[in-house]
Order: C-alpha cells, then structure tokens, then sequence
C-alpha cells in the first residue's frame, strides 16, 4: 500500500473539519475523492501535505502513513524530496515573478543528477509543447490552461512518483479539461500514481480507478470509478440526474 | 570576449580612480563622495535580498552595518595600533594591508551572526514580524553600544586612521579607495550569483508565493535565513568600509535613520533590480551632496522627492527589471543568469 490514511481527525482551530476520514491508494493507481463544496476534499490533501496552519487545518489523531512511515513527522518540503510526493495544489500557484522555464527549475531543488534533470524537462515539453514555446515569458503571463500545465509539469519536475493533485479541472475550457486529465492517464500509465480531487466528479470518474466520496468531513462511499458512477445515491447528489 | 567586456570595464574605472587619487588628480572630498557611493551601494544592494528579491521587509540595516562597524575597528585598532584602552599593538603595524581583508571579513561574519540571531525567531512565522524584530534589534545594536565604555559608549570609537596610515606607510596608495572598490565590486559579484542560482530562484519563488515554494520541496525557513544572513553580513561589510573611511564612528550614525536611507535607495531604484540599486545607491548619494548647501530644507526636499516617486512610479526606477533587459544589447557584455 502506497499511502494510508487512518482515521484522520482535523480541526481549523475549534472548528472540526476533518470527522475521521479513512482511505488508501495503491501504487500504479489514479485514485479520485469526489464530494460537494466543503465535503473536506482539499482539507485532506493539504493535511497529506503537511501545510501549516492556516493553510491546513491541525491534526488531532489519526495517521498517515506512506509506505509504512508516518508523514506527521515531516515538513512539505522533505515531503518532496524524501518520499517523492508532489502536490499541484488548489489555484495552480505558479510563481509569476519566475519565467516558465524558472518554474520548472525551480521545481528540481533539492536534485542533484543533472542529466536526469535535463531528460525529464524534455520529456516535459514534449508532453506540453506549448509550454516550451512559452518558456522565457515569465509565469503571470500565461492563460489559465497554461498555468495549470505549468503546475503539473512543476509537480513532475520535482521528480515525484506520486502526484496529489487539487482541483485541477477548476477554471478551465471543458476541452482542456479532457485534455488535462488525459496527459494524467498517461502519466499514469507510465507508473505515476495520482491522487486527485475534483469536483467535475464525472470527469474525475471517467479516468480513475477507485473512488471515494466525501461528505461533511467524512468518507461515505468506496469504490471502483465504475461502481461509484452507477450508484443511485452519487448520482443523484453529484452527477446531476 | 564581449562577455569579459565589463569586467575590464570595471577594471579600467578602478585602476583610473585609484591613479587619480595617487597622484593627487582628485580632491579629497570627491573621494569621500566616491568611497561613500560604494559603501551605499553594498548597503541598497543587500537590503535588496532581503526587501526585493525575497520580499520580505526588514527595516534595521544599519543595525547589522553597526556591528560591522564596531567589530573590524576595534579588531584593527586592537591588533595593530597602541590604544590607550586595548593596550600596545599585538601585531605589526606593516600587517595591516596583508590583513584588513581578515578583519573586514571578521566584521562581516559577526554581522552575519547578528543576522541569523534575528533570522531564527522572526522566521518561525509568517507575515510582518520581521520589521518589527529588525526595527527593535536596530535600537538594540544601538544601545549596548551606547552603554559599552570600554568602545566609548555614545562618545564613538577612533583610531582607525592610524591603521589606515600604517597601510599607506608600506605602499603609498589611496588604501581605502581600493578596498571600498574591491568590497563593492565583491559584494555585487556575490549578489549576482546568489540571485541567479537556484536559491535566488528559490526567494523569488518565496515572494510569490511561500507555500507553492515548501511544496516544491524549497526548505523555505532555511532559505530566509541563508538570505537573510548573507545580507546582513554584506551590510556589516559596509559598516567595516564606511567606519575605516571615516576614521571615527559613533553609535548616532547608525539610526534608525541609516536604516531608513538603506530603505529608500532599494525602493528607489527598484524591488528586484540589482542595477537598479546600483543606480539608486549612485544617484542617491550624489543628490545628497548636491543638497548639502539647503542644509535642514534637504530633509524636506528628500521625502518630498520620494512621495513623487511613489505617486509617479511606485516601481521604483527599474521594477523589477535589470539594466539588460532594458537594453538587451547590453547582454552581450555580461553573463547573466536569465537566457
């Protein structure tokens, strides 16, 4: 089991967000947690993370655990370069004083092996060409669908094997979104392991393998993208009709 | 070759001033105006780090330029004149040329302590902490001074002169103009580089956006601090230079005061824009002298200046640009880190 999340209790202050939300991803797999506005989707991901408050809301019991070691004790930045994990958080969060090319170097910190470095940027453009004819303008200048490529490819850039990726489908074209989720499949299928949370559930469905649902701080539903896209209740609640 | 262009350039300017000044082609108070320009440009040019690049806003500079200060001069004064307080001269005096790089140095570091004393408790948070913590260590600095005799409390500290008398005693040349060009020359090669690796890349992602920056796994309390003590090591730099050219500093030259013109010159010539301190720290000083003859009015006229730059063109000078990308011919003269 890549990572396991064991009754995670989390509270902004006095206000519980998070009720004890359970669930696990296995290596090789796009896991998807869909759920309404407020269901605790992004709160789980940024306590994954390790943000501080307030940021991320403080933990107050349960586990989380990567490979067997608890990720409590970490910082998000040794996150990155001790276990692999990267995060394209909520709003893409570009740096827009950086050019493009910067964003992605900058990704690549704490790398030391440069041929690695280089072979991994090419890959890059060649996934998103048209980051690399924009490379020299600076991050702010970018459209909205180009940030958020910018945002992936920096989370790749970093090396990770495991990918969490936040709202991504937020603000773009339908058509990019389709196009977003495609290159994840493929990354996919080149053993990245994703995590995703969207709110475009039938989107997030159509390409993951398992999915839970969250509602109020809590998970109420597991399974495959399959069995949650057929179930009456999700259907009702969240793929409208 | 074009690349190598300003360096020889700056060379050129060097070995002329240094020869002007030799042969008595330039009067003493251009000098002073001259080695004052240097030292403001070391002092705009790492305030920078810290209020551009990184965005960060630390408001105590001279703080870190006092301790400097006091450090190498009372070094120098210490190892190599008689002092009436520290006692004869522990070394030669002929030592002073081959060792005023050490002392510099040792100014330096203990500027940078200083640097990172403030650095681990104003970094542990977010937010404006920093200029409240720096504006209280910058009167610190200022009081022990003023409370320790045995540097001569509020009346200052002096003895430097001699030191720098028994460097010319060795070789005939204009010392101090030297090491205020070497410092200065030293310190923007140093800055330079520093913003054009990967941890200059790291603060500018820090000014961004400080989160996005800890996900891309930049271990941001340990940037900050390498930052911030890299810049107030270079302020302290400043405070050796700038005691050494006067012979004689006083806890009342390193105010709040300083730390505001140290302030003026970054915003001035641009957040972000090392040419554009250069500019500023150049521009400033000279404007400075240029008003000395309205005496008090020039504190009237200053402030005013500013509040038209800020209405004007709240950039500064230069935004966040360089002189290159102003001027792309100008690439072709020096490396940069930006393609």
């Amino acid at each position: 089991m890549l990572l396991q999340v064991e009754d995670l209790r989390a509270a902004y202050g006095s206000v519980q967000a998070l009720h004890g939300v359970s669930f696990h991803v296995e290596e090789g797999e796009i896991v998807a947690l869909i759920g309404a506005n407020g269901a605790g989707k992004s709160t789980t991901l940024m306590t994954i993370h390790r943000l501080p408050p307030p940021e991320a809301p403080v933990v107050k019991s349960g586990r989380i655990l990567y490979r067997g070691e608890d990720l409590l004790k970490y910082e998000p930045h040794q996150l990155v370069d001790r276990f692999a994990m990267a995060m394209v958080p909520e709003g893409r969060r570009i740096f827009g004083n950086l050019t493009v090319q910067e964003n992605l170097e900058l990704a690549t910190y704490t790398r030391k092996k440069s041929d690695e470095i280089r072979e991994d940027l090419e890959r890059l453009y060649t996934l998103f060409p048209r980051l690399e004819e924009r490379k020299h303008q600076r991050g702010s200048t970018l459209s909205g669908g180009e940030q958020q490529m910018l945002a992936v490819g920096r989370a790749l850039m970093t090396g990770a094997t495991f990918i969490l990726l936040d709202e991504p489908s937020m603000g773009l074209a339908p058509l990019l979104m389709q196009e977003l989720f495609r290159v994840l499949k493929q990354l996919n299928e080149n053993g990245t392991t994703i995590l995703v949370v969207e709110q475009n559930a039938r989107l997030a469905l159509k390409y993951a393998h398992r999915a839970y649902v969250m509602e109020t701080g809590r998970v109420v539903m597991e399974g495959t993208a399959a069995e949650v896209l057929n179930d009456a209740q999700v259907i009702k609640a969240y793929l409208g009709g | 070759m074009k690349q190598y262009t300003l360096a020889v350039a700056t060379l050129v300017f060097l070995v002329l001033t240094t020869g002007a000044t030799a042969f008595g082609l330039l009067d003493a108070y251009y000098q002073l105006v001259l080695m004052f320009i240097g030292v403001n440009i070391i002092l705009s040019a790492s305030l920078n780090l810290i209020n551009g690049y990184m965005g960060e806003f630390s408001c105590g500079h001279a703080g870190f330029m006092a301790v400097g200060a006091y450090v190498s001069s009372v070094l120098s004064v210490w190892l190599f004149t008689r002092d009436g307080k520290l006692g004869a001269a522990l070394l030669s005096p002929e030592l002073a040329v081959y060792l005023f790089p050490a002392i510099l140095l040792a100014g330096t570091v203990a500027a940078a302590l200083a640097g990172l004393l403030v650095a681990i408790p104003s970094f542990r948070t977010r937010g404006d902490y920093l200029a409240i913590i720096t504006l209280a260590v910058n009167y610190i600095v200022k009081s022990i001074i003023e409370n320790t005799e045995a540097v001569g409390g509020a009346r200052g500290f002096m003895g430097m002169k001699k030191v720098v008398d028994a460097m010319t005693e060795v070789a005939d040349l204009p010392w101090m103009m030297i090491w205020v060009m070497i410092g200065t020359v030293f310190t923007l090669l140093v800055i330079r580089r520093f913003v054009s690796s990967t941890y200059g890349k790291g603060i500018v992602a820090i000014r961004d956006d400080e989160i996005a920056a800890e996900l891309m796994s930049v271990n941001t309390r340990r940037l900050k601090m390498v930052a911030f003590m890299l810049s107030s090591g270079l302020a302290g730099l400043a405070g050796g230079l700038f005691a050494h050219i006067l012979g004689y500093i006083n806890p009342g030259s390193f105010t709040i005061m300083k730390s505001t013109e140290c302030l003026v010159m970054v915003y001035l010539g641009g957040m972000g824009s090392l040419s554009g301190s250069v500019l500023s720290a150049v521009g400033f000083t000279l404007l400075l002298e240029l008003l000395r003859p309205l005496e008090l009015i020039k504190w009237v006229v200053v402030p005013f200046m500013l509040i038209l730059l800020m209405l004007f063109r709240p950039e500064g000078l230069m935004g966040s640009r360089e002189l290159s990308d102003l001027f792309p011919r100008l690439r072709a003269y020096h490396r940069t880190g930006r393609e």
